[in-house]
């Protein structure tokens, strides 16, 4: 987790100094507007790990010395198959065409699109289905 | 169904077998990463050769002057859509969508990416946002016709008028959030789901390239799509966001875009780093020289990426050109690490010239001049001189050929055996290889001289008497070639469908976790992991009599558990194993032995 955190918070450091060099050099705010954002990106996660990295033991990915006797156990629950994805892709697929095709595809695709958005959830929380 | 997915400690007697839909309901269905990586991959390299068809109707109307095999508006919709295809819809999703969604969770020993309905989601978003590109050539005003670039005000409704370029803006959002989806899994798959013992830095590099290139993802991509939601909005609902006439900054298109543009390079290129340094300490048969310099390599060049969009917009006049200038020859150091360490891991290896290997060299000696050219470019005075001609074209065609194609393909024959459970014949494969080695640089170094000449890019015709016609018909014969070759690819895949090979598990004597589970491999990957003590477990463990590599002077030799010693059978193939001498070279120091792997 140390590492993990050092990356996006160097990432952040980083930033700052080359967003903090450009303003001062160029005064030319769309640049560093854009940098200064890039340290948000680095900043918020990395502060997030950091926090824990301080208050976690190492996981045994972590640790160079784990056993994988250690790391047996459940991993995580894995959906099987979904058809929602899909479902998903195509409403939003109708709700992008129907900026360019009209907006009765936006019907169409909104509804599948709010099908889709309801299904997905339900099924994370029923388990899966298909 | 849910599956909880159990990472065994010992084989299972009997495997637990995933009972799920078949057939077109399996494919509609599938959240399993691997399905899902072909899926990208099947879908990227169709683009490809679209896109290569349109690049070849290209040079085919620039093989002599005053050509009219193409109208002028053609010209552009073809040379836009082979660089958007080639850039947001193969180069991109073959490798982070299929290499990576195939190959990380193998290197990692996960079971499956993190979200695996997220990750069927890009898949969909991405296919769709192929069939939304492309149907700009249905619409009645046909596809974009501004370049891959899209720049304001050519872009705008009244210079580009019609559907078709609005659809290319919808279909770069579609993949852009496919992409921003994608690098969030992996990200997450990287940090949560390695085994048991593979810390970051025992990772197979090109896990550590897809790591860093999924950060650059996410730096880039939303830029990117506010970018074009501003260009949308400037087009259809009446902004004026890029459009003097209503108060508003052209140039910030180009800043925007180049936020991306600039990183999106390396988004391209990192991934093909990576391929290209799991191939060559394999096909060297020694580890990797200087791994950690690589990953700082790699980290230095993805930083320092997104502080150079301004070179691409030298000519503006309105960038600071030494900032730019700065960072973008600052960039040429950690690639000449890269460089460094790839030659020190061939370096006094047992090289094996089989067809990954030749592609990977192809790699190196494409990028190197493609890079170098970059350099040049770097600097003002050059760029004033040469922007916006064939030089700056073939500048990027070697670096972007080198990469995504060279190293891509490699990664494909490399990979292949894995995926599919059966070889690519190697004749053809080097046949492939030497058809399109000639063939690129055929096709690329005349375009140098043109530039230099003085052609510029983006025209469809010029005049004869300029010198110009000699040259451009070298580079068509030399694309013919690369489509040759890439005819024998086709062939290749053919035969070997037809006449299958076995693989078996591990056809390379590789290094990393993938080579450790079946050919395919089965649902949730494991049935057992090897003890993972560094950052080439399975060499380890096919490899016991070998001595061990300590990379760190300080070694505390902390590893003590049993599931540190090896006790595999060796792979024993004639002519892999490492020679005692050529080990010991290998700064082992340790008398600890194989205790001493620990960083």
């Amino acid at each position: 987790m140390k590492i993990e955190a050092n990356i996006l918070v160097g990432l952040a450091v980083f930033f700052a100094v080359v967003s903090l060099g450009y303003w001062f050099w160029s005064y030319e705010p769309a640049g560093t507007a854009m940098l200064a954002g890039t340290v948000l990106f680095g900043l918020l996660p990395g502060a997030y790990y950091f926090w824990w990295a301080k208050r976690m033991k190492p996981r045994t990915e972590d640790r160079p010395d784990a056993t994988l006797k250690e790391g047996a156990g459940v991993v995580g629950s894995f959906p099987g198959s979904s058809i929602w994805p899909f479902v998903l892709g195509m409403g939003l697929f109708l709700v992008v065409l129907s900026l360019v095709f009209g907006t009765w595809l936006l019907v169409v695709g909104g509804v599948i699109t709010l099908y889709a958005t309801i299904g997905v959830t339900a099924e994370s929380r029923r388990g899966g289905t298909v | 169904m849910t599956l909880i997915a159990e990472r065994p400690e010992t084989i299972h007697e009997h495997p637990e077998h995933h009972e799920g839909p078949t057939g077109i309901l399996k494919w509609l269905t599938s959240t399993d990463h691997k399905i899902i990586g072909l899926n990208y991959m099947i879908t990227a390299i169709v683009m490809f050769y679209v896109s290569g068809s349109m690049a070849i109707l290209i040079r085919i109307q620039l093989a002599s002057p005053q050509s009219s095999l193409l109208s002028l508006q053609q010209y552009n919709e073809l040379f836009t859509m082979h660089g958007s295809l080639m850039l947001y819809l193969f180069a991109g999703p073959f490798a982070f969508g299929g290499l990576a969604n195939y190959i990380i969770p193998l290197q990692v020993g996960a079971p499956d990416m993190a979200f695996p309905r997220l990750n069927a989601l890009s898949y969909w978003l991405y296919l769709t946002g192929c069939a939304t590109m492309l149907m700009g050539f249905l619409t009645a005003g046909g596809a974009a016709a501004f370049g891959w670039v899209a720049y304001a005000p050519l872009s705008s409704a009244i210079h580009s008028p019609g559907a078709g370029p609005d659809l290319f803006i919808l279909a770069i959002l579609l993949t852009g959030f496919s992409a921003i989806f994608t690098a969030v899994n992996l990200i997450t798959t990287i940090f949560y789901l390695r085994a048991p013992g593979l810390t970051m830095f025992r990772m197979p590099i090109f896990t550590w390239n897809m790591l860093v290139t999924a950060m650059l993802i996410l730096i880039a991509f939303p830029v990117l799509a506010s970018a074009m939601v501003m260009l949308f909005a400037d087009r259809k609902f009446g902004a004026h966001i890029f459009s003097v006439t209503g108060g508003g900054v052209p140039v910030l298109y180009q800043h925007l875009f180049w936020f991306f543009g600039h990183p999106e390079v390396y988004i391209l290129a990192l991934p093909y780093f990576g391929v290209v340094t799991e191939i060559l300490p394999v096909f060297s048969r020694k580890p990797l020289f200087g791994y950690k310099g690589m990953v700082f390599a790699t980290m230095a060049i993805a930083a320092l990426s997104t502080g150079v969009w301004g070179h691409h917009m030298f000519t503006t006049g309105v960038v600071l050109l030494p900032f730019f200038s700065l960072l973008s020859y600052l960039i040429a150091v950690p690639t000449g690490i890269k460089f460094f360490n790839w030659i020190g891991t061939m370096w006094r290896g047992q090289i094996k010239f089989d067809t990954p290997m030749l592609f990977s060299i192809g790699f190196l000696l494409g990028f190197l001049m493609g890079g170098l050219s970059g350099v040049m470019l770097a600097s003002p005075p050059i760029d004033f001189a040469t922007h916006d001609t064939y030089f700056v074209v073939a500048h990027f065609h070697q670096v972007l050929f080198a990469t995504t194609v060279f190293a891509g393909f490699g990664a494909l024959y490399y990979w292949y055996p894995k995926m599919y459970g059966r070889m690519l014949r190697e004749g053809l494969g080097k046949l492939h290889f030497w058809l399109m080695f000639v063939g690129f640089w055929l096709t690329y170094v005349p375009m140098y001289i043109l530039g230099l000449k003085g052609m510029p890019r983006r025209v469809a015709t010029y005049p004869s008497g300029l010198g110009w016609h000699t040259l451009n018909q070298v580079s068509t014969a030399g694309s013919y070639l690369i489509a040759i070759s890439f005819a024998v690819l086709l062939w290749n895949l053919w035969v070997s469908w037809r006449k299958p090979v076995p693989a078996g598990n591990d056809p390379w004597d590789g290094h990393t976790l993938e080579w450790f589970t079946s050919s395919p491999p089965p649902h949730h990957n494991f049935e057992r992991l090897p003890p993972i003590r560094s950052e080439r477990p399975v060499w380890d463990y096919n490899h016991p009599e070998a001595p061990a590599l300590v990379h760190s002077r300080s070694g505390r030799g902390t590893d003590t558990s049993p599931a540190g010693t090896n006790v595999g059978p060796a792979a024993g193939k004639a002519g892999t194993i490492m020679q005692a001498s050529e080990a010991n070279r290998l700064e082992d120091a340790s008398p600890k032995g194989r205790e001493g792997y620990d960083r």
